[in-house]
């Protein structure tokens, strides 16, 4: 499944990088703790989180994540933004919950990876 | 001419829910000299009510007193802040308290919150809840600090909870920190160099929520005064100046 046809479904803006729309989305991740999901998620995964730190561009690409999904609303830093457009690392915004975003996400056959 | 102060740069006194009784200020100086600290930072959380009586208590005992505060961040990450003067510690704290969520304390669940005088006697409790997370980022901490004359170190980034490192993965490139905490469960060394941490400045303090710990993780400046701005410069080794951390006593000069 592709990152923009999730995006629709959720009604989530793109707040960076419109190109990784195209992204093939392998599956699901969800964390607040960089660390844990540096160590944790896998490449193509789509992560979830509440964090609008630069910080997580840089997860992003690290990992090779297909795309971040800041929930809950959280409004993201304008240097994450800023960050994110020179990487091309594509962010969406939810002002639903992370849990209610991860439910949808599974309803659309997402899967994490272990 | 340089000089060796053992200081340790994170204190909480009763104002901190989760502190001890017996964090009154004139017990803290006591021990503070009894262990042969020269130098501590008062370090509430996301408060400085009182820091001004830890200060009074410390007049004339040869213990010299940082005002500061250890605020957490929007991203639930601690960060010690740290001032040469009460003034702009309480000129930071309304920039805090602006930002803080106004909930009341559950003592039931948090603790007590006292603020005190330089006798340990009681004034009042501070009645907003200060164990939570404020709304200003990690950036914006550092940058209002470093813009009022403080300096800002990572607190106990080797912890699973409120760590730079844990919550944001890295350092963030940079970040003005003068130094990242290692908490008194590490070996400095050892864990500078599991967690390459080489090239950042490293400081070891005892996060004291009771007398007993106060002191035991600690940090040897070579300062030409205890300031903020030389303590920058020691964790930074830079000019000649140097802070060497200590997991326990013994390990360093205190005895």
């Amino acid at each position: 499944m592709r990152l923009k046809e999730i995006a629709k479904q959720l009604d989530a803006s793109v707040v960076s990088a419109p190109d990784g729309l195209a992204n093939e989305v392998s599956g699901g991740y969800v964390g607040d703790l960089l660390s844990v999901v540096m160590a944790r998620a896998k490449q193509g995964n789509l992560w979830v989180t509440v964090h609008a730190h630069p910080n997580i561009v840089a997860v992003a690409t690290l990992v090779g994540l297909s795309g971040i999904i800041v929930a809950e609303g959280t409004v993201v830093d304008p240097a994450t933004i800023k960050r994110a457009t020179e990487e091309g690392v594509t962010i969406l915004t939810s002002a639903h919950s992370s849990f209610n975003v991860v439910a949808s996400l599974v309803r659309m056959g997402l899967e994490g990876p272990f | 001419m340089l000089k060796v102060y053992l200081g340790d740069l994170h204190v909480h006194t009763v104002l901190s829910p989760c502190a001890s009784h017996n964090m009154a200020p004139s017990f803290i100086v006591e021990r503070a000299r009894q262990r042969g600290l020269d130098l501590v930072a008062v370090t509430d959380h996301n408060s400085a009510e009182n820091v001004v009586a830890v200060v009074e208590a410390a007049r004339g005992s040869g213990l010299h007193v940082l005002p500061g505060m250890e605020v957490e961040t929007v991203e639930e990450v601690h960060v010690l802040t740290l001032f040469d003067t009460v003034e702009q510690v309480l000129f930071w704290q309304e920039m805090v308290y602006a930002r803080l969520p106004d909930l009341p304390n559950e003592e039931s669940v948090f603790g007590v919150q006292l603020i005190v005088d330089a006798e340990d006697q009681p004034v009042r409790k501070e009645s907003r809840r200060l164990l939570i997370a404020t709304g200003l980022s990690l950036q914006m901490v550092v940058d209002e600090v470093t813009q009022l004359g403080g300096i800002c170190i990572a607190a106990h980034v080797d912890r699973p909870s409120y760590s730079l490192i844990q919550n944001l993965g890295f350092v963030p490139p940079g970040l003005a920190l003068a130094a990242l905490e290692l908490s008194k469960n590490v070996s400095a060394p050892e864990y500078t160099r599991r967690a390459g941490l080489e090239g950042y400045g490293i400081v070891q303090s005892s996060d004291a929520h009771d007398l007993e710990d106060l002191g035991l993780a600690h940090t040897e400046f070579f300062v030409a005064a205890p300031t903020v701005d030389e303590i920058r410069l020691a964790c930074l080794g830079q000019c000649g100046r140097r802070a060497v951390p200590h997991q326990r006593m013994g390990s360093g000069t205190i005895a």
